[in-house]
């Protein structure tokens, strides 16, 4: 192959292919000689899944596939790019591979919402976004209530936040 | 050239040694940034890297802290000068290895170093001696904002700060602890210690990081996770792991005396008399030898005021900065000649170990 596939934990060619099922899930992992030595891959006895699990998560097969063949609009990246790198194209890449990176951040982080510093000027579009997600949420519950006036008001506030996102606003 | 101004002035980590740092030589912060719009370093084109390149640099160069800092081309510096600055924490190995388009830029007292275009366009670096978590996180937080003014940085508000790997999505925070543990690896408790920090959701690594061994009992302790928890969080949670750390290591320390102070006096001896007397020495057994004359200086067998000369030693015995020191590139074999040379010059006049110390640890 042009382009042989990497050790998950350190990007060296892969020559040891592994592959487990864990809680009716398939976890495949590639690792080089070394990684695979170190983590006690070699030798069944020793060997510790939950360690390897974060890293393995990061293989998009473990999740369910993009739709293939897409490629970001953006940058032109695309789902075998990542499996080759293990690294995503551009920002807007999170956004084109959703579907790819959302289960893969339940196993790696220690929660799937950002919750630390919000820069300045993405703050704006922070509480703009938050608004949005407050107010469909209105919506939803007025209709579900039968509010009919409250609910066309949300559909209008909605309108006007829609309004205030910049186009090329990063959600 | 600049890299020799940088080499010989003091550093936060060559020259800041106490009491102070006994157990956690030094605390080190991260963020990755990255640029919005723009593709990430690895992906991108090289006019494109370039283009990232020079708009980070600017930004960065305009900040209060990176004032007369240097500002080095990875392109432009020889594999020597690249690998004393991996030798300092100044940059990675990964960066080291940069082609065209990657960059550095270290503050004059080098506690700040900003890589530019590895793995992501910016990998803002702050270091400080001894336990110093929320210090360096204020330094870091700081440097950030005010990168801000100039760059518009990559942000989603589910994702957090958007990185080329997923694993530092959220904070892109990685904040890391430089542990000396000997007593731990001589009490053979570091493969246990390993498992239940790994448990914690933190990562134990060597001295130089992903895959580098833990010569000298020199281990890094830092977050796995960047996303779902602030920063603050984040880092209240790996200071009460290093703490528990702190209080294993003194512990063992502690029973390794009692169990047989004869012995562990005897290992302290040795090392002593070969750092002395040696005439070849590798990089490795010099690192396993230092850190237990290191440990003597903790326990009150040496004075105190040694701790700062072994620390240099740590960083000055590595291969770049040895041959830099001797200016010229010499062999493996010839290296460990040269090392030997250093490390007696050094030891010439070190106090003789003092056998009837009393155990400063309790403090």
């Amino acid at each position: 192959m042009a382009n042989p596939l990497k050790c998950d934990l350190c990007s060296k060619p892969a020559t040891v292919h592994l592959t487990q099922i864990v809680n009716n899930k398939v976890h495949k992992m590639d690792l080089c000689e070394a990684c695979a030595q170190a983590k006690g891959v070699t030798d069944p006895g020793g060997f510790s899944l939950a360690d390897l699990l974060m890293k393995a998560s990061l293989n998009p097969e473990a999740g369910p596939a993009a739709p293939a063949g897409v490629k970001c609009g953006q940058c032109g990246f695309s789902q075998l790019d990542f499996k080759k790198h293990g690294r995503f194209g551009c920002p807007a890449c999170y956004e084109t591979f959703r579907t790819l990176v959302e289960p893969m951040l339940d196993t790696m982080h220690n929660g799937t919402t950002h919750a630390g510093k919000v820069p300045t000027r993405a703050l704006e579009r922070k509480s703009l976004y938050d608004r949005l997600t407050k107010l469909e949420l209105d919506l939803t519950e007025a209709i579900k209530s039968e509010r009919y006036e409250d609910a066309a008001r949300a559909r209008d506030e909605i309108n006007q936040v829609k309004q205030a996102f910049k186009p090329d606003a990063a959600r | 050239m600049t890299i020799n101004a940088l080499i010989d002035s003091p550093s936060e980590l060559t020259d800041s040694s106490s009491a102070r740092t006994a157990i956690v030589l030094m605390t080190r912060i991260r963020l990755a940034r990255n640029l919005a719009g723009q593709p990430f370093p690895g992906w991108a084109k090289p006019a494109q890297r370039e283009a990232t390149l020079k708009a980070c640099r600017a930004a960065v160069a305009g900040t209060a802290p990176m004032k007369r800092a240097f500002n080095l081309g990875i392109a432009e510096l020889s594999d020597l000068e690249r690998q004393i600055l991996v030798e300092r924490h100044l940059i990675s190995r990964e960066l080291s290895g940069a082609k065209g388009g990657a960059g550095v830029v270290i503050s004059k007292d080098q506690t700040f170093s900003v890589m530019l275009n590895e793995e992501d366009h910016l990998r803002i670096q702050v270091l400080r001696s001894g336990f110093n978590l929320k210090k360096a996180w204020n330094a870091i937080n700081d440097l950030d904002t005010s990168l801000e003014e100039s760059l518009d940085f990559a942000f989603s508000p589910t994702l957090g700060y958007l990185t080329a790997c997923p694993t530092n999505l959220g904070t892109g925070m990685r904040a890391s602890a430089m542990m000396h543990l000997p007593a731990l690896v001589i009490s053979n408790q570091m493969e246990k210690i390993v498992r239940a920090v790994n448990q914690l959701g933190m990562v134990v690594r060597g001295l130089f990081g992903e895959g580098s061994d833990a010569s000298g009992s020199i281990f890094q302790i830092s977050n796995q996770t960047t996303l779902g928890e602030s920063e603050e969080d984040i880092l209240k949670r790996l200071s009460s792991v290093l703490q528990s750390i702190v209080e294993n290591e003194r512990n063992a320390r502690e029973k390794l005396l009692e169990a047989d102070a004869g012995k562990l006096l005897d290992k302290i001896g040795r090392a002593y008399g070969i750092l002395q007397n040696s005439h070849v020495l590798s990089s490795s057994e010099a690192m396993n030898l230092l850190s237990l004359i290191r440990l003597g200086v903790d326990l009150g067998i040496f004075p105190d005021a040694s701790r700062s000369l072994i620390d240099r030693l740590f960083i000055e015995a590595q291969p770049g900065h040895l041959q830099h020191a001797q200016k010229g590139e010499f062999e493996p074999g010839q290296r460990d000649v040269l090392r030997a040379a250093r490390v007696r010059a050094e030891f010439a006049n070190f106090s003789r170990p003092d056998v009837n110390f009393t155990n400063q640890e309790k403090n």
